[in-house]
């Protein structure tokens, strides 16, 4: 490889990109390296900016026969220590749900984007939260997952960042959830300085004074230290139910709840580090809406012109982060209510979790849905009113 | 304009014409030369078939919550299709430019201005049919002066088009703007 030109990484300052640019650049801040990919619409021009960009700073770009050899790159370019990632639409998503749980099962760092697109089937090619079930329930056994969603260019560029950093820190696969709404609008950008911008490495073994003969790559600490090839560690990365130090012959269900008990616990565990959520007029609300992604601008203009046009007092919260979800975070902060309005491109699907964790907090929620395009602020609001009246 | 009031300007006509170009470039204008904010957007999915296209621009000095336009007070329109799609989605007072040579079922301007500007001559007189999206972009600018200075948008156009075609954009630009400065008598 190349050297790595950090250099050449995107400067600090304002920068009028489009949202896909803003996480192909914001994934080479946070050092990543590798991209994997196969085009699909609408996720390929951050594919094509990646392909464009990464050769630039020393990385790899790899165009892939699929979506489930892209995803599978990625665990050979993390298991080798490079930050890797890949985007892709929702049918795409699908394909990789079998790389995700064995990233989860391995605790392999890595980033995947999905700029979801309506479903079900090709569905559609327009902008979509239809996926944000399956980035939690998508794969197979137990396990939880990180994702985050973005509503702006900034997002796109900052959430990204974070993304790698978060899988860095947990040694687990993260998920951006984006829409092409928020992929494909330009803004502006601000990078911070150098010094402004926190980069998460994995720990190593060595870096907790573990020597090689007493290293297990399972063992340790919560989150284990990972070892990289050719560092003289046992390298051993086994998505069988195994023991601390790798070893998948001696089962036992004893074994097994706590093999995968910690790797459900050390996301589950800390989800108020994890999560993070916006709220703005909750003091004094009646009402509440709740939304995520690009929705949640629509759903921010709603709410102040509720409030000042029609003299609702409607509170706002967005989820920056969807899973692991902030139930604690929620009930701490929610107070008693009337109606919780919950908008989204999908039939009602966070609204299960919102409803599960705020039930006794409300007489009622009720799902705003659009499908294929995003809410305009008077569908919202026309919804509100009608259902207030 | 007032803080937290937005400006919405759509610009629409076929593929080809550079109304994407225009966009991105008034977009760079006002966020990155001219310290306002902006949220750029272009058409996309089934209206970006059949050969339409739409690029839209929305400025403000607050944050821009809603991505797109909503009522447009400016219309750019390069094609019939383009006016007859978005003729509906203006404000009331709206600035509508048209290319009169694309356009020969002009609605009769109730609640709107409609301004003609021979885009698509200028383009030929400096010898492409390619500048035509700058002569409407220098028309453009004549009727948003106030809201961006001249300089910044010369600037972003430099700066967004290839360095060979860079002369010839400015000079479409500057006879766009100058055919409205000495043909129509602009409100303030």
């Amino acid at each position: 490889m190349s050297p790595n030109r950090t250099d050449l990484i995107l400067p600090p300052g304002a920068h009028y990109l489009q949202g896909s640019q803003a996480c192909a650049e914001g994934a080479i801040t946070a050092g990543c390296r590798v991209y994997a990919g196969y085009p699909i619409t609408p996720a390929t021009e951050i594919m094509e900016h990646a392909a464009h960009r990464l050769p630039q700073v020393g990385g790899r770009f790899i165009q892939m026969e699929d979506e489930i050899g892209s995803a599978s790159a990625l665990l050979g370019a993390s298991w080798a220590g490079a930050k890797a990632m890949t985007a892709t639409s929702s049918p795409g998503f699908s394909l990789m749900q079998e790389v995700i749980s064995f990233a989860i099962m391995t605790e392999t760092p890595l980033v995947i984007v999905d700029v979801q697109r309506p479903g079900p089937g090709q569905g559609y090619i327009t902008t979509s939260q239809e996926d944000v079930m399956q980035a939690r329930w998508g794969h197979h056994g137990e396990g939880s997952i990180i994702a985050l969603s973005p509503a702006s260019v900034q997002d796109m560029f900052d959430f990204t960042l974070e993304a790698f950093n978060l899988s860095e820190r947990w040694r687990t696969p993260v998920l951006l959830m984006a829409e092409e709404t928020v992929a494909h609008m330009r803004e502006r950008l601000v990078v911070p300085s150098r010094d402004e911008i926190q980069i998460v490495n994995r720990t190593r073994p060595k870096d907790l004074g573990i020597a090689p003969e007493s290293y297990l790559p399972y063992g340790h600490a919560e989150v284990p230290p990972m070892a990289v090839w050719g560092e003289g560690y046992a390298v051993n990365h086994v998505s069988l139910v195994h023991h601390t130090d790798g070893n998948v012959t001696r089962y036992n269900s004893s074994v097994h709840l706590e093999n995968v008990s910690r790797i459900h616990r050390k996301i589950e565990d800390h989800v108020d580090e994890i999560a993070r959520i916006e709220t703005r007029w909750l003091e004094g609300c009646r009402h509440l809406l709740v939304c995520y992604g690009s929705v949640s601008r629509t759903g921010v203009e709603a709410v102040l012109e509720a409030r000042e046009q029609r003299n609702i007092p409607l509170a706002f919260i967005r989820l920056k982060t969807l899973w692991p979800f902030p139930e604690r975070q929620l009930r701490a902060i929610v107070p008693e209510v009337d109606t919780i309005f919950v908008p989204e491109m999908n039939l009602g699907m966070m609204k299960h979790p919102i409803t599960e964790a705020l039930r006794d907090r409300c007489r009622r929620v009720v799902s705003i849905p659009s499908l294929g395009s995003l809410h305009s602020p008077e569908l919202i609001l026309d919804r509100i009113c009608e259902e207030l009246a | 304009m007032n803080r937290n009031q937005r400006f919405e300007i759509r610009i629409a006509g076929f593929g080809g014409q550079g109304v994407v170009t225009i966009g991105k470039i008034l977009g760079i204008a006002f966020s990155i030369h001219g310290g306002r904010n902006s949220v750029n957007t272009q058409s996309y999915g089934p209206e970006s078939r059949g050969g339409a296209c739409r690029s839209e621009v929305v400025v403000s000095d607050g944050e821009i919550n809603y991505p797109y336009v909503r009522k447009a007070d400016v219309l750019v329109a390069l094609s019939q299709v383009a006016l007859d799609t978005y003729l509906e989605d203006v404000k009331v007072g709206a600035i509508i430019i048209i290319d009169p040579q694309a356009i020969k079922n002009v609605p009769a301007p109730e609640r709107f201005r409609l301004y003609p500007v021979p885009t698509l001559a200028i383009a030929h007189e400096i010898g492409d049919v390619k500048y035509q999206n700058t002569a409407a972009l220098g028309a453009l600018y004549a009727f948003i002066a106030e809201m961006i200075r001249e300089f910044d948008l010369v600037q972003a156009l430099r700066e967004n088009v290839p360095i060979a075609t860079v002369d010839r954009n400015v000079a479409a630009f500057e006879k766009g703007k100058k055919f409205v400065q000495s043909t129509f008598v602009l409100e303030k």
